[in-house]
């Protein structure tokens, strides 16, 4: 008689994997990847693959010869955490920089606490804070530089809408005439701003990847649509207030990571919470603490930190958020 | 420079005295009474927190004793009669030696000789495979080779032979603390008195199917047959629902059964080994 | 506009690949065995011996005890044996063994294929009749039809529902009898009301049976003005009795309480049919609807089986066991069981025999948990099953508790879904026995 297979039900499985989700926010990142490397060339490209060349070597030679156990880099996460960061540092960083922040960003962040899915904080974002941290000058060094498909600019110091406006207003300078000598305009915000990190220079590219994020459901909207309400909502009261010194909600959204820290770093699945209303929660925390360091704080930027702190509160928003239960909370009277 | 050093240092201090205060206070306010012949039981005990005494850990045994009238039904199988000893006298109390137990497997039906007859495809715990149905081989009676005994054993005395898909135990190790006899669904370990010099002898087998069933799912199955009964000359064996048992009270180790049996469900242990071999040798004899 | 259950639920593809294969008679077997656990609640009675000759249709176990149900000879013959033979499973279970000698039904059973629409007997009459004629839920759980026909003292049915979804992926017996029996399933469903004293009936279909939901919207609106056709979204487990009475009358069952809560009944077309055959035409309940299908099997088939056939037969009347088929279903394969032995036979609740292959069925390899929140979206009850899942393996009975693991419907969401291949409901199905053991030697308060 045949031998037969015996398991419990269900007896069918879904076609999503670990493996094709992280290849799904791969092939998400790759819009933005594409305009960076048309905008900064071969200098987008080095760290892009320094950062995940380096990020899965680490994690091998842990797994392979300090923890001796099962091997796991064929599930692209590793991969993913290296691009991320590649995609947070300013286009002209030596690779160096990128290679220390995936050694920190899987090493420390990641390996540490047990591998996949055992991290408290988005090891992608420990790797960028640490560099921050570290080597402030090259972090917040945005010059541009050569590209092949675009000649001429490569003086320009690009520096970020975000610290061009924090800076001119430490000097006394109106907003308006921060945003006409800098001629700022939000069809180039969209498509090309040049200042700020590889993966930030299209919104578009940006918004198409949440797109296809979200066709594929990899993620759910919640937590991006929560921070970049928040920020507009937040931002919008200051403005309406004193459009002289607050920056007005369409330009915090386009401008700075809010977008690809949204829609990429905050969606982690490991640090994010489990339930819908936890997202919500989470997200608005983030938009808020982003707003205030962008308005008080002393860095120009702040979705990076606004994450991890919001990170470190997810074990307690799953605690309390917990999903809609069936039949606990309706009263069918 | 200095003044804000000794100004510091004298702010500390007046605070972890203030702190150090309230903390006194408190405790001397919330104390606790209790026997300090508990904490004494105590580190008598081995500290194991096993549960195999059954109790909830060391302490609760240790209040146990302390409070109980007679230690008659209070053993700690981890520390054994030694142990019992140590407390029955600080308590100046007496207490019965007990023989040492050891725990066994009643299941030898290894690959060769209990073929699979289905592939199991699930999470890997015995508790769930029987909640399923009632095994991958032929014999529902029968050790189903997931492992939920190794993973409760504390005292690394248990591991799966992947030779033969069956467990075996350490009788080293072995503490007899019962936690794998809680752990098995198919209720197939059973403590036996260690015996003199580790010699004992039990039917490896829990299979209540008729013989001819018995025989075919697995050739090493105890199939009834009465052998070992007729056999035995201390009226140790019984049978009952096709399955032989040996009690290990009454058994004087002649080990007539074991040549006796027809299918080599009889196991010896720590026996010299015997001139005519036996087909099948256990793991143990090896 | 279809109507749904409020949270959570998955999209498996529905493979109904045995959707235009009209009911045929399965050939009639040389010996039957019949199975007197075919229900849930104890066993029945035996009321034949070996030796007997008995008819098909006759009584051949009687219920035993207040959840039980009475189990009827599907065959003619002579009782071979009684004695206990492996399950599915591989448990032994007391069969009664009938060698078949030709088919002789019993004279007052009525034959004819004529509809017989006047409801003559009275509601504790009806009650009687379905008890006696040994009909079960054909959903899956197998509850005996007239306990659940007869709400608890205090408690009062507003509505019935008939549960025709048939959510699991691959199966197509209740579909095809929508189509060829319409008018018997919704006379039987106005027998059901007519004994529960209700007058409002839905019907739901889910959408990808658009042929079933024209044909019975038909009849109703021409003859039986009472019973309402609600089309459904497809969406597992939309068949479910909670996600059902949620989806079309908007309201939630209780944690740990039962449909008539709620005020509703809920039954299976399979079971209206049944009704409509022991009060109509005094048929016992003995032969059902399998479908047997796969997609490595070379035809797929809809057959009206009597109780007792092995599923080695089913298998050989439609070409054999195919090479590649490595495991074996009866049910969906959402909820249904493995077959450990091919040997077993049918049961009354039997719906379908499906033959999947090692590729569609074998769990992949466990990694760990990335929480994703997929299976806290799939889940249907709002569990959240990776917390489940890690309480379960830490033994905590207490916090499983505190995290309503006894709602969990068993439904295979969480597992379908789950990216890292984690064994969740296997753990949770365990975790839920463990917890209702506490829950019972826990004093009332």
């Amino acid at each position: 008689m045949k031998k037969l297979i015996v398991s419990p039900a269900p007896h069918l499985h879904g076609e999503k994997t670990t493996r094709n989700l992280m290849r799904d926010v791969i092939i998400a990142l790759s819009p933005s990847l594409l305009v960076s490397v048309y905008y900064f060339g071969f200098s987008a490209v080095k760290l892009a693959l320094v950062g995940a060349v380096t990020a899965v070597l680490v994690e091998f030679v842990i797994q392979r010869y300090i923890i001796k156990g099962k091997i796991t880099i064929n599930d692209y996460s590793a991969a993913l955490t290296g691009l991320l960061l590649a995609l947070n540092l300013p286009p002209n960083s030596p690779w160096w920089i990128v290679f220390i922040g995936s050694v920190v960003a899987i090493g420390i962040a990641k390996m540490t606490f047990g591998g996949i899915g055992q991290n408290l904080f988005n090891p992608a974002l420990v790797g960028r804070v640490f560099l921050l941290v570290s080597f402030p000058a090259i972090m917040t060094d945005w010059t541009i530089p050569a590209s092949w498909f675009r000649e001429g600019i490569d003086a320009n110091t690009g520096a970020t809408a975000l610290s061009i406006v924090k800076e001119g207003l430490a000097k006394g300078i109106p907003m308006d005439q921060i945003f006409s000598e800098n001629n700022f305009s939000y069809t180039q915000m969209l498509f090309s701003k040049i200042g700020g990190s590889v993966g930030e220079v299209s919104a578009f590219a940006l918004i198409l990847g949440f797109v296809y994020l979200l066709i594929r459901k990899v993620i759910k909207p919640h937590i991006p649509v929560a921070i970049i309400a928040t920020v507009m909502v937040f931002s919008g009261i200051f403005w309406l207030i004193d459009p002289g010194h607050y920056t007005d909600p369409l330009f915090n959204v386009l401008t700075g990571g809010i977008l690809i820290g949204s829609v990429f770093m905050a969606t982690d699945y490991v640090t994010s919470p489990m339930s819908t209303r936890g997202m919500v929660f989470y997200g608005v925390g983030i938009g808020i603490i982003t707003m205030l360091i962008r308005n008080f704080g002393a860095y120009p930027e702040g979705i990076s930190f606004a994450i991890l702190i919001m990170n470190a509160c997810v074990p307690l928003i799953n605690t309390y958020f917990k999903p809609k239960r069936f039949g606990r909370e309706v009263n069918n009277g | 420079m200095t003044t804000t050093i000794i100004f510091t240092i004298v702010c500390l201090s007046l605070l972890g005295l203030g702190l150090a205060l309230i903390l006194y206070f408190t405790a001397q306010k919330f104390k606790v009474e209790e026997d300090p012949r508990i904490d004494d039981v105590e580190a008598i005990l081995p500290g194991a927190n096993c549960g195999g005494c059954g109790f909830a850990g060391c302490r609760a045994f240790a209040e146990g004793c302390v409070k109980a009238e007679s230690l008659d039904n209070m053993y700690c199988p981890v520390g054994g009669n030694d142990v019992m000893k140590n407390v029955a006298g600080y308590l100046g109390r007496t207490i019965a030696e007990k023989a040492p137990q050891v725990a066994v497997v009643k299941c030898n039906g290894n690959c060769d000789s209990r073929p699979k007859t289905s592939n199991y495809d699930g999470y890997q715990s015995c508790a769930v495979m029987s909640t399923l149905y009632s095994g991958d081989t032929g014999c529902r009676y029968g050790c189903l080779g997931q492992g939920d005994c190794e993973l409760s054993c504390k005292f690394d005395a248990l591991k799966m032979d992947p030779r033969t898909g069956l467990p075996e135990i350490d009788a080293d190790k072995c503490t007899a603390c019962g936690a794998c006899i809680k752990a098995c669904p198919k209720i197939l370990i059973e403590f036996r008195n260690k015996g003199p010099k580790g010699k004992r002898i039990f039917v490896s087998c829990m299979n209540k199917d008729k013989g001819g069933i018995a025989r075919k799912s697995c050739s090493v199955a105890c199939i009834g047959c009465t052998k070992c009964q007729k056999v035995c000359a201390y009226d140790a064996i019984t049978i009952s629902s096709n399955l032989a048992y040996i009690d290990y009270n009454k058994c004087k180790l002649c080990r007539k059964c074991v040549v006796e049996c027809p299918t080599n469900a009889i196991w010896e242990v720590n026996f010299p080994v015997r001139v005519p071999k036996k087909e099948v040798l256990t793991a143990e004899e090896q | 506009m279809s109507r749904t259950f409020s949270i959570g639920g998955i999209h498996p593809s529905d493979n109904k690949i045995s959707v235009n294969a009209a009911i045929e008679n399965f050939p009639l077997m040389e010996m039957a065995y019949i199975s007197l656990s075919q229900h849930l609640g104890a066993p029945a009675e035996p009321v034949v011996a070996k030796g007997d000759k008995v008819k098909t249709g006759q009584l051949i176990a009687k219920a035993n005890g207040f959840i039980s149900a009475n189990v009827h000879s599907s065959v003619s013959g002579t009782v071979a044996s009684i004695e206990p033979l492996p399950d599915l499973a591989g448990n032994p279970v007391q069969h009664i063994v009938i060698k078949v000698e030709g088919d002789d039904w019993l004279e007052n059973i009525n034959r004819s294929s004529e509809i017989e629409r006047e409801i003559k007997m009275s509601g504790p009459e009806i009650l009687a009749k379905i008890a006696e004629c040994g009909v079960v839920g054909l959903g899956g759980a197998a509850f005996p039809t007239h306990i659940k026909l007869s709400p608890p003292p205090g408690k009062k049915a507003e509505y019935l529902i008939i549960n025709g979804a048939e959510c699991e992926p691959y199966l197509t017996s209740d579909y095809r009898l929508m189509l060829e029996q319409p008018e018997e399933i919704l006379i039987g469903a106005k027998i059901m009301m007519k004994a529960l004293n209700v007058n409002k009936c839905f019907l739901g279909i889910e959408d990808n049976k658009p042929k079933a939901i024209k044909k019975m919207k038909g009849l109703c609106s021409k003859s039986y003005p009472q019973i309402k056709v609600v089309s459904l979204l497809k969406k597992y487990p939309q068949g479910g009795e909670k996600q059902l009475i949620d989806a079309i009358v908007k309201r939630q069952v209780p944690s740990m309480g039962l449909p008539i809560d709620t005020g509703v009944v809920v039954q299976n077309v399979g079971t209206a049919l049944a009704v409509y055959e022991a009060v109509q035409k005094n048929k016992p309940l003995f032969e059902g609807i399998v479908t047997v299908t796969g997609k490595c099997m070379t035809e797929q088939r809809n057959f009206r089986m009597r109780v007792g056939t092995t599923f080695e037969s089913m298998i050989f009347a439609v070409g054999g066991f195919p090479k590649d088929a490595e495991k074996l279903i009866s049910g969906g394969p959402m909820m249904g069981k493995a077959v450990s032995r091919i040997d077993a036979s049918s049961v009354k609740s039997t719906s379908a025999l499906l033959l999947l292959t090692e590729k569609e069925t074998k769990r992949g390899e466990e990694g760990n948990c990335i929480r994703c929140a997929k299976c806290v979206e799939a889940c249907p009850m709002g569990l959240e099953p990776f917390l489940l899942n890690r309480l379960s393996r830490a033994g905590k009975t207490e916090e499983l508790e505190a995290n309503f693991v006894q709602d969990c419907i068993e439904c295979g969401s969480c597992i379908y879904t789950c990216p890292a291949n984690i064994p969740l409901l296997d753990t949770i199905r365990l975790s839920k026995a463990q917890v209702l053991k506490m829950l019972r030697t826990r004093p009332k308060k």
